[in-house]
């Protein structure tokens, strides 16, 4: 029996659920040295003085440094990476601690170092700093108005770039247009929020220095930071141990782990720093924060002719490594599931007071996903459409793909009629329509949304993202290393880096079954610089469609040699070797066989002399990178209840049907999907990153940034179609992003739905009680309400809310 | 190093006695004196659950404990939930029913999901749901958590 395809209980389980997980937090080292990080408390100020006599003095203080102190440590700064052609990205340098400014309320301006966590947080209160503080701005489309504050006064301007990308005539389908939607969204700030906080331990003995860190990509910090800390590669190995989820707030380079190495490698001493959650708040990357202004024209049978973005995205006071290329990430789904002959998008980034955005769960692709889904459904409206009608009538047809989009990207595969055929089978709009007009008459208000989907994900191709593409300054092909030993267990390196996905488990299932090996007998190795092939870690839903390619390329290859050596020694040609049950055996003849543990036991401790050309040992490797992404998809539907009395928003029902290929397992398919659109839940209802005008951050603790419980979410039904990529062997597409890219419209939708009978019409995410709330008694004619206490809410003269600048209406667009 | 206080604890049934700043919190104790890293420290603000142990047979939260309020006291963390080498049925059920992924936030949610099935050995999905309420976890969706917490109550949990 193949193991690919089973719900195999995982490898990685046993430890955590004993208590025996190995995390950063958890290391401790003779002689360690805690550091603590004095921030700034202003939001955009001049460092007037730092006065760390005080702090010194205290008892455990080993150490406190200023950036002035620590300014030859360091032989170049924090990168960012994104080099478009043709394109000048405004990249202030970016230094591991702050001289002369810091630009945004927890910009680290000194490091204390002590021999225990609480000496070092009672020596960080008495470190003195002065500030003369500067304008602030926070807005971004504020911060590119004329006479704006300035972030950075060098570049004369608060835009950092622009960047576009088109295809097909958008001009012309607007100008023939028989009918033009237009809106405006907000996709607001959110915070990665891994239960894990970030942790760094930096060791130096001699030369060599090592970094245990809580990090997506122990491979790109290794090659960043020998770079920042001016050392040769070989002199630093990271190690990401296990990790507490990423959600992309962990693929960075942060300057805390340049800091501690740095320190470590002063000191001689080994240096701990571990995040508090206000500081995971402050300064760790958020995500999102763009304002979408969308265009769809239409001919009035519903052909959707044309689509236009012009998106601006807040990136906050610096360009951490991806900063500016995120909001673009999303680029090539941006128009859907939908053949959409013209498309024309336009992306400006903004400088900010704030913390830099980056990669958090799903990364330009939510973004994407909302407006299109959104503005579909305004589509619909307008037209006097069905919304479903409408998505069928422009959905890409199965017989298209692969599919060549208006912006040349090819959709490897697909049936999107199928998923939602397959949606409305597990959920019955009819009886639902039947049952909400029941509840309406009851006071009852119950809506329904719907998003269907198409992302993209696989991260490679190299020569798509890379330099020779749009311009990322790296390679995203993926190794694997396949070892068997001589009792016949295999180790198998990997270069991807997982951090709760469970690959120790899937990937055993796929180098089981290629090697004959039980994948309890495989074990997976991944996370550590000094072991295994250079790799290019885990983010961007890519560890199984190109790390899990590579690594079934590796174990085909030692399959190969194990069926030559096995054939050497039953005397039979290679090709009459077969690997059935767990037995190569020669074919037609069951009895002559031999099992992967007699053949590896052979390969290394040879019983006959085997041919020369067999090199002694079981071992291969593989480097894999695609020819294209994976572009997985599906359709959702959620049911919310508002309780109108409170504003309160219940997601009463949710269905899911999801299509990434083929299951390797199942089961961990399910938990990805259940944790992504509880992802999207939370920042459709309840979680938003929140400055105030002065640049101070409201939502520093989980008190004020509210995930969802297990009270806020209901159980999730989840289907699967089966679509094979043909863009790997495996035929596989990523899930980690799926249900964060695909939730936030249904979500929302549902709300809309829900109010529409109380005449509200429009309001942005997140749907919160108060925002909710106000805008019915708005749209009641009962004025504002109760005083609003959600920060950034406002209303216009129609009882419509939103957030950040401005009026925020869909509905408002223009329609002709 | 502040005032200190003399604090003598039976940590999952071992009499353990230590000096300790008064500050000093109970889950930096078991965590950095005793070396039981299994409870974690998630956030600062008594939200995220993932240092819940039991204190005289309760779940505590024990970010916000004192060291020395556990003076005198018996606690359990996850490691000692089950006899060595064996698992507890949650710790089965978690397992079994794909409750975790990152596992970080997994032995506070064992150990509160230990507490209300005590409380409540056969409650009802919205009873899991409520009664995990101050635990957070970030990957899973609760799905398969409030699953496995079912499937433990049916194999009748020891109270």
């Amino acid at each position: 029996m193949t193991s690919v395809g089973q719900a195999l209980k995982r490898k990685e389980d046993p430890r955590m659920i004993t208590g025996r997980g190995y995390y950063t937090e958890d290391i401790q080292l003779p002689g360690m040295l805690y550091a603590v990080i004095v921030r700034s408390p202003e939001a955009h100020a001049t460092i007037t003085s730092i006065d760390t006599s005080a702090a010194k003095e205290r008892d455990g203080v080993v150490a406190v440094y200023t950036g002035e102190d620590l300014a030859g440590d360091f032989a170049g700064p924090l990168p960012m990476v994104w080099a478009p052609p043709g394109v000048e990205i405004n990249t202030p340098e970016h230094w591991p601690l702050k001289r002369g400014e810091v630009k945004h309320v927890g910009d680290p301006v000194a490091v204390v170092v002590a021999t225990s966590r609480t000496a070092a947080f009672d020596a960080a209160d008495d470190v003195i700093v002065d500030y003369d503080p500067k304008p602030v701005v926070v807005d971004p489309e504020q911060a590119l108005e004329d006479g704006s504050p300035l972030v950075w006064d060098s570049f004369g301007t608060n835009k950092t770039h622009e960047w576009a990308v088109a295809g097909g005539d958008f001009e012309a389908a607007e100008a023939e247009a028989e009918v033009t939607v237009e809106a405006r969204y907000v996709n607001h700030r959110t915070s990665g929020a891994p239960i894990e906080p970030r942790c760094s331990v930096a060791e130096a003995r001699a030369e060599k220095l090592t970094l245990y860190s809580t990090t997506q990509i122990p491979h790109i910090a290794r090659f960043v930071l020998s770079g920042m800390l001016g050392i040769a590669e070989d002199k630093l190995r990271v190690v990401a141990p296990d990790v507490g989820g990423g959600f992309g707030a962990k693929l960075q380079v942060y300057a805390e782990e340049a800091l501690v190495l740095a320190l470590a490698k002063r000191l001689g001493r080994p240096v701990k720093w571990t995040e508090t959650r206000s500081e995971h708040m402050t300064t760790s990357h958020h995500g999102r924060d763009q304002i979408s202004y969308v265009t769809l024209t239409a001919k009035r049978d519903g052909t959707v002719t044309g689509c236009r973005a012009r998106i601006i995205a807040d990136l906050g006071a610096y360009q951490q490594l991806l900063t500016p290329f995120i909001p673009t990430l999303g680029f090539p789904v941006m128009g859907g599931c939908y053949a959409i002959p013209s498309i024309d998008l336009h992306f400006t980034g903004v400088f900010t007071n704030k913390m830099p955005t980056d990669a958090i769960r799903g990364a330009g692709r939510p973004e994407a996903t909302y407006w299109i889904e959104l503005t579909m459904d305004k589509l619909a409206r307008e037209l006097g459409m069905d919304p479903l009608e409408l998505r069928r009538k422009n959905f890409v047809r199965k017989e298209q793909f692969p599919f060549e989009t208006a912006l040349g990207i090819v959709y490897d595969s697909g049936d999107y009629h199928g998923s939602l055929d397959r949606l409305l089978e597990n959920f019955d709009l009819d009886e639902f329509r039947s049952e909400q007009a029941g509840l309406r008459e009851q006071g009852i208000h119950r809506g329904v949304g719907f998003s269907t989907y198409v992302e993209v994900c696989g991260l490679a191709p190299s020569r798509a993202v890379g330099p020779q593409g749009v311009g990322l300054q790296a390679a995203f092909y993926e190794s694997a290393n396949v070892r068997v030993t001589p009792t016949g267990s295999a180790i198998v390196y990997s270069g991807i880096s997982p951090h709760g996905q469970g690959l120790d488990t899937s990937f055993a299932q796929i180098a089981g079954d290629i090697l004959g090996i039980d994948p309890q007998n495989v074990e997976i190795l991944h996370g550590d610089t000094d072991q295994g092939a250079w790799g290019w870690d885990t983010y961007g839903s890519r560890s199984l469609s190109v790390g899990g390619e590579a690594l079934a390329r590796a174990a085909r290859k030692v399959q190969d040699k194990a069926k030559r050596i096995c054939a050497a020694l039953l005397e039979a040609a290679p090709e009459d070797i077969e690997l059935t049950d767990g037995k190569y055996q020669v074919k037609g003849s069951p009895d002559k066989s031999m099992t992967m543990a007699e053949i590896s036991g052979a390969a290394h401790i040879p019983p006959a002399e085997l041919p020369a050309d067999i090199e002694p040992g079981l071992e291969e490797s593989s480097f894999y990178d695609p020819e294209n992404f994976v572009f997985p998809f599906g359709a959702h539907a959620c049911v919310v209840d508002v309780d109108a009395e409170t504003g309160k928003v219940s997601v009463v029902r949710y269905v899911a049907v999801d299509d990434c290929g083929p299951a390797i397992n199942p089961m961990l398919i399910d938990g990805q999907v259940h944790g992504g659109i509880t992802h999207a839940i939370g920042q459709a209802l309840y979680e938003q990153v929140v400055y105030d005008e002065d640049g101070q951050l409201v939502t520093g603790t989980f008190v004020d940034y509210a995930l969802p419980t297990a009270a806020e979410v209901p159980g999730f039904e989840t289907d699967r179609t089966e679509t094979p990529s043909p863009t790997n062997s495996l035929g596989v597409k990523g899930i980690g992003e799926a249900g964060t890219i695909a939730a936030t419209p249904a979500v929302t939708a549902a709300v809309m739905d829900a109010l529409q009978p109380l005449g509200v019409l429009w309001l942005d995410m997140p749907l919160t009680p108060v925002r909710v709330y106000e805008a019915i008694q708005a749209a009641q004619g009962n004025g504002a309400g109760p005083p609003s206490s959600q920060q950034g809410v406002r209303l216009d003269e129609h009882g419509r809310g939103s957030a950040g600048s401005g009026p925020t209406a869909p509905d408002e667009g223009g329609a002709s | 190093m502040g005032a200190t206080v003399r604090i003598c604890v039976t940590v999952n049934g071992e009499r353990r006695e230590s000096e300790v700043e008064a500050r000093t919190l109970l889950v930096y104790w078991l965590r950095e004196e005793l070396g039981l890293t299994g409870t974690h420290v998630g956030c600062d603000t008594t939200n995220c659950g993932a240092c819940t142990v039991h204190m005289n047979g309760e779940s505590v939260k024990s970010c916000t404990v004192l060291a020395a309020q556990a003076d005198g006291a018996e606690v359990t963390t996850i490691e000692g939930l089950a006899p060595e080498g064996g698992l507890h049925p949650l710790q089965d059920a978690f397992w079994e029913k794909h409750g975790l992924q990152c596992g970080f936030c997994t032995p506070g949610m064992i150990m509160a999901a230990a507490d209300l099935l005590q409380r409540n050995p056969n409650p009802t999905d919205d009873e899991i749901r409520h009664g995990l309420e101050g635990n957070l976890c970030r990957c899973t969706g609760y799905h398969n958590i409030v699953k496995a917490v079912k499937a433990a109550a049916a194999n009748e949990v020891p109270a």
